[in-house]
């Protein structure tokens, strides 16, 4: 028997759990916003930042 | 979001008695970079142009941001608005607007989403998202850029809402409420799922099309049998997965096609797909047979993939603002025992007497019941010329009170208002409007009735010919039958449309445009602003010059249009300081029609024909003939008297667009009629339509926002035609109006009579009616046409009500967005010639049983690059005349 029979089921799961977790990253609303984040790491940081707290 | 270089601003000339010109004197403003003025007027602030930007440079350099100016982008940002009424946004702080616009949480803390005007750069992003440094109480600021909104978090005990907003204000972006309500939220979740959906679909294509290498290895090489099986069930559970998850819409589309009998792409493309899948299954069970499901998964993947860079492309502006909003003050000043109390406007009544002060906006349409001033109706005419009101005159609600405070009898408020009608209207009509099918739909039900045909008789064929492959045989040609090239065909080159136009300013919120914009019809062109530069501006000046320092210092004075025009370019061409502002005494600005003042001894009076006919003025007819030609040029004379003796006149008017006459020849020659609807006077407009061949008939002066919707319907245009030499006459308009001056409904009394019908330019006026107007007093009228073009306001509220905005000046974006239309749709169907071509080359090789998994891979994605390269390929002329 192919080592195949197993691998090829083991890297479908793995294809899954990257689904999985792209889905509940992209329901999380990361995604929502791909235009401000790119501007945002231009910024400099400064000492004493407030953490600012992730959006809904 | 692409910068666009800053144009130096040009420095007019003015067609003086000795042809002088004028020296630069502008600097630039520290905070906003626009020219500061070299003269001094009593609200000046050393080194800046306002006290607007004199005040955010101090609160951004008192928190120690002054990074902000090294990070801004090197372009001129606009005048900041003066926030220094802190009643301004008082009305955030009410009960009724914290209920409907913010949110609070379990700890205390409320948080609101609001939208703010003139975030144009990453330096604004970093300054707004720094506020919770300088304005304690500020939790948290977080911008999103492609909605120019903010998401504010604060404490309600250390800080207001209002005051939150009056300092946005005061940095020069200002806030509005933002009522999506449960709208918003729906839209998110959709735009998530569509991304999840594509991700998805990704992932199931790039799995199978691993799977399929190795299949197609050993379809040359030789494959055990147990493991071939085994790739093609693990193919078949990719598949299946990608077609029952992100593939199902296309299912559900072509079902509600079916059920309303409406042509759609997505009919071919569920066939194709479903019968594809379907018949793969069954082979995969069986172990024999070719599997196609790498195909199918990629061609789902790319679908998908089009659709999503399409839906990217509209611009979601209605969600943003709310239009009555934008346009009239939500907090007024009623009378109550005596004195005046704040409330919100919508508790307002009938009858009520509200009190207006000087450069506030009018909440409520109503007769001036105390006091007598000015006021700027622009709103709702679109002319800036102040009216005069006193006791018993009209007034508008969203009006512009300029000089005194009025007390006000409210006789309509809120919706009931002129203004809130006609917010009103814009809806109904952007409602009504009668959504055009797509030309690609309509290819697409056409040919899956060809495909069905084809498939008919290959199965027919196959039957008698050889019975077991039959099956096999339709099957594949309906999986390579499927049109994806063809489906991604329009979306891609409106895309690529849509971006270039956005490159050029130009914003565009949806496709349909452009396949509007591509045939010919008629163009109704608002006169101020895109015809004409839209401002008063100094033209002209005939007589002594060494007078000019001392006419700029009286003008400052005044806010009558006029006055701020002269004052405008004088203290640009003369160097007017303090020592002149003490020479100057007892102004006063007379009901007659000037003004006067006591200068340096010299008594010097400033005004119009009859003011200076009224104290008796001498050698009134000095400069006759250039008032003269003034007068035929449609310029206003104003004439200026030292010691009750004419000794200058300076022309004053809005001159007409260097670039109107050459862009309005180029849409002639693209096969578009043009016309004029104005608010303006209607000498006024007709000698503007003279100047630019516009024949009478085509150009109405002193119509109401009204009158405007009826005449950009379809039909009315028809029926005005110019005729070329028709025997039967010319066509006369007799026109009467109703000013629109006592308020309530108004019968919109325009007749004109009807000419017959002769023949226009090329097919001439065919049903596609283009209305450019101002974004805000022409928004219904912009919501009516066929195709709204929004020009002036900014970008938010025009996009509510018009599908297009020009941000720069002028028709030259006319002339470009026309070309860019044709071009368009030219490039879609060059896409649709060469995506067809594939799809027949690879039905008539599954036709004749010569079609195989691998050829099909191999043909179907050169489909899609075909299209994708001639859409980005597409040429475009962004040439034009350059503004004399």
């Amino acid at each position: 028997m192919s080592v195949l029979f197993i691998a090829l089921p083991v890297a479908l799961l793995l294809g899954g759990a990257a689904v999985a977790a792209f889905v509940i990253a992209a329901r999380g609303g990361q995604f929502d916003d791909l235009e401000t984040p790119p501007r945002r790491i231009l910024f400099d940081d400064r000492e004493g930042r407030t953490p600012s707290r992730g959006n809904r | 979001m692409a910068s666009v270089a800053a144009q130096p601003p040009k420095t007019d000339h003015v067609q003086s008695s000795r042809d002088k010109s004028p020296p630069d004197r502008a600097t630039e403003c520290i905070h906003c970079r626009l020219p500061v003025p070299a003269g001094n007027a009593a609200w000046m602030v050393e080194g800046f142009c306002c006290i607007g930007c004199a005040t955010a440079y101090r609160l951004i350099m008192g928190a120690g941001l002054g990074d902000y100016y090294t990070m801004a982008e090197q372009r001129p940002l606009g005048p900041t608005t003066d926030g220094s009424d802190p009643e301004r946004y008082r009305w955030f702080d009410h009960p009724d607007f914290l209920e409907k616009y913010t949110r609070r949480a379990d700890d205390g803390r409320y948080s609101v989403r609001l939208a703010l005007s003139g975030i144009h750069c990453a330096a604004c992003v970093w300054l707004l998202e720094k506020l919770p440094q300088f304005l304690p109480g500020v939790m948290d600021a977080r911008v999103t850029w492609a909605r120019s909104t903010i998401d504010l978090e604060w404490d309600p005990v250390r800080v207001s809402l209002a005051r939150i907003a009056t300092v946005l204000c005061e940095l020069g972006y200002a806030p509005y409420p933002v009522s999506d309500g449960g709208i918003g939220d729906h839209r998110r979740r959709e735009t998530r799922e569509q991304l999840i959906r594509l991700a998805v679909a990704g992932a199931a294509a790039g799995n199978n099309m691993l799977i399929a290498a190795a299949l197609y290895l050993g379809m040359f090489a030789g494959m055990a049998g147990s493991i071939e099986q085994l790739l093609r069930m693990a193919s078949a559970l990719v598949g299946v997965v990608s077609l029952v998850w992100p593939g199902r819409i296309f299912l559900i589309g072509a079902l509600a096609a079916l059920r309303t009998r409406t042509p759609h792409m997505d009919l071919p493309l569920a066939l194709g797909l479903f019968v594809g899948t379907i018949g793969s299954v069954v082979n995969a069970l069986r172990g024999v047979g070719d599997v196609y499901f790498d195909s199918i998964s990629v061609l789902i993947f790319v679908l998908l993939l089009g659709r999503w860079i399409q839906t990217r492309q509209q611009r979601s502006a209605a969600e943003a603002i709310d239009l009555l909003n934008r346009l009239t003050p939500r907090w007024a000043r009623r009378q109550l025992d005596g004195r005046f109390v704040q409330v919100p406007v919508t508790l307002l009544r009938e009858g009520d007497i509200v009190q207006v002060r000087a450069e506030e906006t009018i909440p409520v349409d109503g007769v001036v019941s105390l006091g007598r001033g000015s006021v700027d109706e622009s709103i709702l005419t679109g002319e800036s010329a102040s009216i005069s009101k006193q006791v018993g005159d009209w007034v508008a609600a969203g009006s512009q009170n300029l000089q005194a405070t009025l007390e006000i009898r409210a006789s309509a408020t809120g919706a009931q208002t002129r203004i809130g009608r006609i917010a009103s209207l814009v809806e109904d009509a952007a409602r009504r409007k009668p959504q055009i099918v797509q030309w690609a739909d309509q290819m697409g039900g056409r040919f899956v009735v060809a495909v069905l045909m084809v498939a008919a008789a290959t199965l027919g064929y196959w039957l008698w010919a050889e019975p077991a492959m039959a099956v096999d045989r339709v099957v594949a040609l309906l999986i390579v039958a499927c049109p994806c090239a063809l489906a991604m065909a329009t979306p891609l080159a409106i895309a690529v449309a849509l971006a270039r136009a956005a490159k050029h300013r130009i914003l565009i919120k949806g496709g349909d445009v452009l396949q509007r914009l591509s045939g010919t019809g008629m163009v109704w062109l608002d006169k101020t602003g895109t015809l004409t530069r839209g401002q008063m501006q100094l033209i002209e000046w005939y007589g002594d010059e060494s007078i000019q320092p001392a006419v700029a210092a009286i003008q400052s004075h005044s806010a009558h249009p006029i006055a701020v025009a002269m004052t405008r370019h004088l203290s640009r061409l003369v160097n007017t300081d303090d020592r002149l502002a003490s020479k100057l005494q007892s102004v006063e600005q007379t009901s007659r029609g000037g003004i006067q003042a006591n200068f340096d001894g010299m008594s010097i009076r400033i005004g119009n024909r009859r003011f200076v006919e009224s104290f008796g003025g001498r050698q009134i007819d000095r400069f006759a003939a250039e008032v003269n030609q003034m007068l035929a040029g449609g310029i206003t004379p104003v004439y200026v008297a030292a010691d009750d003796q004419v000794v200058a006149v300076a022309g004053v008017g809005d001159p007409i667009r260097g670039d109107a006459r050459w862009s309005l020849n180029e849409i002639r020659r693209l096969g578009w009629t043009v016309g004029i609807l104005s608010g303006d006077h209607r000498e006024i407009v007709a000698r503007v339509a003279r100047q630019l061949d516009i024949p009478p008939e085509l150009a109405h002066g002193e119509l109401l926002p009204e009158d405007k919707i009826r005449m950009v319907q379809p039909g009315f245009a028809k029926r005005i035609v110019t005729t070329t030499g028709s025997p039967n006459g010319t066509p006369a308009s007799k026109t009467h109006t109703s000013t629109g001056t006592a308020g309530g409904t108004q019968e919109c009394g325009r007749h004109t009579r009807i000419a017959k019908a002769k023949g226009t330019h090329g097919s001439g006026i065919d049903g596609t009616v283009v209305m450019i107007g101002d974004g805000v007093n022409d928004s219904a009228a912009l919501a009516a046409a066929s195709v709204g073009i929004a020009v002036r306001r900014g970008a938010e509220t025009s996009l509510a009500a018009a599908p297009v905005y020009f941000a720069q000046e002028g028709l030259r974006d006319m002339v470009h967005l026309v070309r860019l239309a044709k071009t368009t749709m030219r490039t879609i169907r060059w896409n649709f010639a060469a995506s067809l071509s594939y799809n027949v080359l690879a039905i008539g090789l599954a036709a004749t049983g010569q079609i195989n998994p691998l050829l099909a891979a191999i043909l179907m994605p050169i489909s899609s690059l075909t299209v994708v390269s001639l859409s980005l390929l597409m040429p475009h002329d962004w040439s034009h005349a350059s503004e004399e």
